[in-house]
């Protein structure tokens, strides 16, 4: 059986039966449980097959590409799948607890399933127009889940999130267009075949547009603003999910581009990824040092982090793609725990600002002890997952002779200590600013650290046996790459 | 052909780019719903205007001969259709904002990114 629809069809199906079951939240609540165990199973089916299999194709209709759509299976795809399905269980497990958990509307099991259906196919998709529809669906359940909790606050971040998004699809769309005019082919494979037989002259530009579309979905520099502006309104669970998944569907395509249609990459190109590289890297670690709230300075590391995956992209070798799919699937972890954590914080605190809040370590040990595994991991000590992301692209900076990518790699890995620190000595070090307060005793926690502690757990893993996870990223890189080590 | 529709293009996206800029909000949204039927104007004229004969293959015949090219068009339906959906979600959008804050202004709208407070450092909402 063909593995490779059940990613979208599962939770789409999940999504149909949860609209139907709209009356009755209990149902609801399992009918969606259910759905996200299922994808979970497949996702890790679809993982163990392609392990094997290198790439699994679903041609829709029986029809050859690339006259039919495909949807292609590869470890980046099917990685990213698993991710996916992870974060949606978590999520809903968080569903559970009272940590900030979003508020219990009769969309919001529709939406989320919605969302994971359209991040899932766009990992998938092997047709530039059959992406561009999954980025739809994934954009508009997520403006949704922006939306729901319906606020001023909420209102104002889904209309910045819907408009700059917007511009991004419109990008996207004219760069489809365009493609097809001058190749008349929509398929990756068949994309990378058709344009080496144009002028460089006419698919340099385009391509160009086509990497700018997919760079304002990932939130890099200078086209991050709805990232930061949207993300500090959501409730936890949704935010994890977000910050796990948005920014990978750009990420995904741009390494498909990158690998696939931009071979070999002009040195144009080079030279312009590269500097939006390095820049979203010191901008979103600045703006994370300037900022109090706790979600804010995560949502602007989202920005640094993301712009280290390009840099590793703009290397272009296999080791660099390699250290770039490694580095997103770390990143979607470590940065969804974190979020996850703050929402914690917020539990026992009452705040995300961390001028007003304190005493943690003293109250809380071990949770504190969990976070700090994170923001070590995020900043890339060794041996924490982020040193390997890390230490593969300042080395393979350097084996090109880019000392300036290092410099740069290693700076930055110093500025997101220091504002992992800041969170650290003000919320969990520092004695609580009010003296005569005293932690409340949240309801039900219990789910919630289900959750986080199962995330902990896999990003150690990633961190102390690299190997597997770094040998698969590098299998993925060769397969994204059509073979060429 | 092709030139009247590339001078409609140019000035149908030259037209949406000027109203998408403006600060009025309801404007600034009908100028990106005109930006993106714009750019599905694009993606039709993609596919070229070479002939107006159906694409479908005669009973006797295997093969399509001189035909429009269908595959633009289907791509340029589920545009149009996806657009639409964007577009009546950011009107009821637009209608609430309105509603609630009681302006038309892109420039007010802070809510969520406020300015900085009077120490110049940055304001951090209360909880929800």
């Amino acid at each position: 059986m063909n593995l490779v629809a059940a990613p979208l069809l599962v939770p789409l199906g999940t999504a149909l039966l949860c609209t139907v079951a709209a009356a009755a939240p209990r149902l609801q609540r399992r009918i969606s449980s259910g759905g996200a165990i299922a994808l979970l199973v497949s996702a890790l089916l679809l993982v163990a097959e392609v392990a094997t299999a290198d790439r699994l194709s679903l041609a829709a209709g029986g029809w050859p590409p690339p006259f039919g759509i495909e949807l292609v299976a590869d470890r980046l795809g099917a990685s990213l799948v698993l991710i996916a399905a992870l974060m949606l269980s978590v999520g809903l497990l968080w569903q559970q607890s009272d940590v900030h958990a979003a508020p219990d509307s009769p969309v919001l099991q529709p939406l989320l399933n919605g969302l994971v259906a359209g991040v899932c196919a766009s990992f998938l998709a092997a047709d530039l127009f059959n992406l561009y529809v999954w980025f739809e669906v994934a954009l508009i359940c997520s403006l949704g889940l922006l939306g729901l909790g319906g606020g001023l606050r909420q209102l104002d971040a889904t209309l910045k999130y819907f408009a700059l998004n917007l511009v991004g699809t419109l990008v996207l769309l004219s760069a489809i267009a365009m493609l097809y005019a001058v190749t008349g082919q929509l398929n990756f494979t068949a994309l990378g075949q058709a344009l080496p037989a144009t002028a460089t002259a006419v698919t340099t530009p385009l391509l160009g547009l086509l990497l700018l579309a997919f760079l304002i979905k990932s939130a890099a520099f200078p086209f991050f603003a709805w990232l930061p502006a949207s993300y500090h309104t959501l409730p936890v669970p949704v935010l994890a999910l977000f910050s796990a998944l948005l920014s990978k569907v750009g990420i995904c395509a741009l390494l498909r581009t990158w690998s696939g249609l931009a071979v070999p990459p002009q040195p144009a190109l080079i030279e312009m990824l590269a500097w939006i590289a390095l820049l979203s890297m010191l901008i979103g670690v600045l703006g994370a040092a300037y900022h109090w709230d706790m979600r804010r300075i995560l949502a602007f590391h989202s920005i640094s982090q993301v712009g280290y995956m390009l840099l590793a992209m703009t290397l272009s070798t296999g080791r660099g793609l390699g250290a770039a799919i490694f580095f997103a699937l770390h990143h979607s972890l470590v940065k969804a725990s974190l979020f996850l954590a703050a929402g914690v914080v917020f539990r026992c605190t009452g705040h995300y600002d961390l001028r007003r809040i304190g005493g943690l370590y003293a109250s809380r040990p071990v949770f504190s002890a969990g976070f700090l595994l994170l923001a070590l991991s995020l900043v890339g000590i060794p041996p924490f997952s982020g040193f390997w992301g890390k230490y593969l692209i300042v080395r393979e900076s350097l084996a090109q002779g880019e000392s300036l990518y290092a410099f740069v790699a290693l700076l930055v890995g110093a500025l997101t200590f220091y504002s992992m620190l800041k969170i650290w000595l003000e919320a969990f070090w520092k004695p609580h600013p009010d003296q005569d307060w005293r932690p409340g005793e949240p309801a039900r926690l219990g789910p919630a650290y289900v959750g986080l502690a199962g995330l902990v757990l896999i990003v150690l893993w990633l961190g102390f046996l690299p190997e597997g996870p770094l040998a698969y990223a590098m299998a993925a890189a060769r397969t994204l790459q059509g073979g060429i080590p | 052909m092709i030139f009247a529709v590339g001078l409609a293009l140019v000035a149908v996206l030259l037209a949406g780019a000027y109203l998408a800029t403006s600060r009025d909000l309801l404007r600034c949204l009908i100028g990106l719903t005109l930006f993106g039927n714009g750019v599905n104007l694009l993606l039709y004229a993609a596919g070229r205007f070479l002939s107006t004969v159906p694409p479908v293959i005669k009973a006797a015949e295997t093969q399509l001969g001189q035909a429009a090219n269908p595959l633009p068009q289907a791509l340029v339906l589920t545009a149009i259709v996806i657009g639409f959906a964007l577009l009546a979600f950011s009107l009821v959008l637009a209608e609430r904002l309105i509603q609630v804050k009681g302006s038309h202004d892109l420039l007010e709208l802070r809510s969520a990114e406020p300015p900085a407070g009077a120490d110049d450092r940055p304001v951090v909402e209360e909880a929800p």
